[in-house]
């Protein structure tokens, strides 16, 4: 039986070394601590990352009802020539609206899509050719779907990742161990995964995808839905997975707190295209970002005649938005207006992160 | 990655899903035993229907009533199997729709297995009973001259009739791909097949008949064979030794479903949906 798999996994590539394979997890004299060090010190080649991506297009056919016996045929460009590449033990986050091509990007990342056109590599696998020998090698979370089992205890589930995976009995039983202990499941593996929450379902489902070991782990908008204890849970977690056992980590959101407190590095996506691939430091400069004065006006009136730069982004009755270079002081502006407006209170807020992407995007759509 | 480990590979991914919906479907245990004696009494429901028929005619096509149950009884055991196994393939397009196919696509297993292995329900047993009881009555009370081929035959009709409508259930998923709210027109194919092999080909149009000789190759379930049995007439012009032809027909659609379903699941892995 074991014969099989040894077959499909370990005979490929070195690179991969004793962690991956299922056989092998135990065999590292250093025992938990097989993660991505003991890859590393295999004879990878030097120039090739663990994840590589060159050029990755996706384009989708849609056809579309227009009226009657009417068809529309259209292209949807969803990943647009995309390159990039992630180091082992890189923690990413992947943001972009809806509709960005954040799915799409994971879903060939993971084998479930074939690009139309690029060159795709995952720990050296094509992923859309060898899709069950990457499973064992990756772990997939979606925040929108479970990979659990509605009617049955939480460990049952578990039970099954230990037999598809061919996990080897200590070794599941240590990672079950230290996930219900970090992810905090101890009191739920016997409660049925319908009467979970949703924040306790996806710490489940995220336990789920780390059984086997994977040395990189996809997260498709893992705090969607979720309470703000829940999204503090998992990515406390994330962080932990990643700077201890040097797990690589990538997830997409386009919620941006899970980013500033998570990610390093920052992929930024908009109609397929990539937009900023950096430090999430450098995404306020590449936003040119600006600061926003709020006054409140005694009654309302047309918007205020700011001098340049400044200028009114928004009216809301008694209440006007300017924005200004986040490099200059507000004194001048808020002096000019306290002069000629009847002004009764106003505040200043710091550039966030999500008008600084706003602002990106406005950019490159008017580019 | 040969076709054998493939095989092996997926056989043991079909037991272990199987394995936990039928722990699913334990968590309710009287609904389980209701399931299944409500699926016996309406699989049952057809053959009395048949039984109340001939309380007024004494033929059916031409056909006696242990003749009819000995077709009763091969089309609904048949079915039955493959209905166990596959029967909830129909559920695939759902999947497809609510996105949870692509949890299957990055588990390490053949997504056929698992695809046929979903909802995997032990109530469908209750068909296999029925149909196997009226089989065996009918063994018992059809008028044959018993030979060594024609005892060889009854076997020979259940694992290949078996094997066909696997084939249209694959086929029939390997269909929904293409068109996914398509789960009536592949249970018109399993259901109405199966229905259809209930009746004598006798009573049918001949290019029914013909249709589901050479196109969809149900006639090799049982009509062919079990004519050859009964020493009846073939419903339509075949060489005698069609009658053996039953597990060749049941290989070659199992290949034709096995391509068919590579190209929906390429198709399905480009298009994404
Ligand atoms: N299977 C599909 N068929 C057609 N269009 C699709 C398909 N999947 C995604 N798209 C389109 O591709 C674009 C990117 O989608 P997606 O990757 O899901 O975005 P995101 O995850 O960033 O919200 C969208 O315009 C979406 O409508
Ligand atoms: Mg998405």
């Amino acid at each position: 039986m074991a014969g099989v798999d040894s077959g499909l996994t370990g005979a490929d590539d070195g690179s991969t070394g004793a962690d991956s394979g299922p056989a092998g997890a135990e065999s590292g004299p250093a025992g938990a601590e097989s993660g991505p060090a003991g890859a590393e010190s295999g004879p990878a080649a030097v120039d090739s990352a663990f994840i590589e991506l060159d050029g990755v297009e996706k384009v989708f056919d849609v056809r579309k009802k227009t009226g009657f016996m009417k068809r529309e045929r259209r292209q949807v460009r969803a990943v647009d020539s995309i390159s990039f590449r992630v180091e082992r033990g890189e923690m990413v986050g992947y943001i972009g609206p809806n509709g960005a091509g954040k799915s799409t990007t994971i879903k060939m990342l993971t084998g479930i899509l074939t690009p139309s056109a690029g060159r795709l590599r995952v720990a050296g696998i094509d992923p859309s050719r060898d899709r069950t020998r990457l499973a064992h090698r990756i772990g997939v979370v979606f925040g929108q779907r479970t990979t659990l089992w509605w009617d049955l205890p939480l460990v049952d589930s578990y039970r099954l990742m230990h037999r598809m995976y061919r996990i080897p009995d200590a070794r599941y039983r240590e990672n079950l161990d230290r996930l219900v202990e970090l992810l905090d499941l101890g009191d739920l593996l016997d409660v049925p995964v319908r009467q979970l929450s949703l924040g306790q379902r996806m710490r489940g489902d995220i336990a789920a995808a780390l059984l086997h070991d994977p040395e990189v782990l996809y997260l498709d908008e893992p705090t969607i839905g979720l309470d703000v204890v829940s999204k503090s849970k998992v990515r406390e977690f994330l962080r932990e997975l990643n700077t201890e056992r040097g797990t690589t980590v990538l997830l997409t959101t386009h919620d941006l707190q899970d980013i500033e407190q998570l990610c390093k590095r920052v992929m930024v996506i908009d109609h397929g295209r990539l937009m900023y691939d950096g430090p999430l430091a450098g995404l306020h400069e590449a936003g040119e970002s600006e600061r926003t004065l709020v006054v409140d006006l005694e009654r309302e009136l047309p918007p205020i005649d700011a001098p340049a730069p400044a200028r009114v982004v928004r009216v809301d009755g008694p209440r006007q938005w300017l924005a200004f270079p986040a490099s200059e002081s507000a004194a001048p502006l808020v002096a000019r207006i306290a002069a000629e407006y009847p002004l009764v209170d106003l505040s200043v807020r710091e550039p966030d992160i999500e008008a600084v992407i706003a602002k990106m995007y406005a950019e490159r759509a008017t580019a | 990655m040969g076709e054998r480990s493939a095989l092996r590979e997926g056989l043991r991914a079909y037991r272990l899903i199987a394995g936990m919906w039928v722990r699913s479907s334990m968590t309710y245990r009287t609904s389980f035993v209701v399931t299944v004696f409500g699926n016996l009494m309406v699989t049952g429901l057809d053959f009395v229907g048949i039984l109340l028929m001939f309380s007024q005619v004494d033929s059916l096509g031409g056909w006696s009533l242990p003749e009819i149950a000995f077709l009763y009884g091969l089309s609904v055991t048949a079915f039955g199997i493959a209905d166990l196994m596959l029967g909830s393939m129909d559920v695939l397009g759902a999947r497809m729709r609510d996105g949870s196919f692509d949890i299957l696509l990055v588990r390490p297993a053949p997504v056929l297995a698992q695809v046929g292995a979903d909802r995997f329900a032990l109530r469908r047993l209750g068909r296999i009973t029925q149909g196997a009881v009226v089989l065996g009555w009918a063994l018992v009370s059809v008028d044959v001259d018993w030979s060594a081929p024609k005892a060889l035959l009854v076997p020979v009709m259940v694992v290949s009739g078996a094997a066909i409508f696997s084939a249209v259930f694959v086929a029939g998923a390997a269909f929904q791909i293409f068109a996914q709210d398509a789960a009536e027109v592949q249970n018109a194919f399993t259901y109405g097949g199966t229905t259809l092999l209930q009746y004598p080909p006798t009573v049918f149009g001949k290019d029914l008949v013909r249709g589901v000789t050479f196109m969809l190759p149900l006639a090799f379930v049982n009509w062919v064979p079990a004519a050859y049995v009964l020493g009846r007439p073939y419903p339509i012009e075949l060489p005698q030794w069609t009658a053996f032809a039953s597990p060749l027909v049941a290989v070659a659609c199992c290949a034709l479903a096995g391509m068919a379903w590579r190209v929906g699941l390429r198709s399905y892995r480009s298009t994404g949906s």
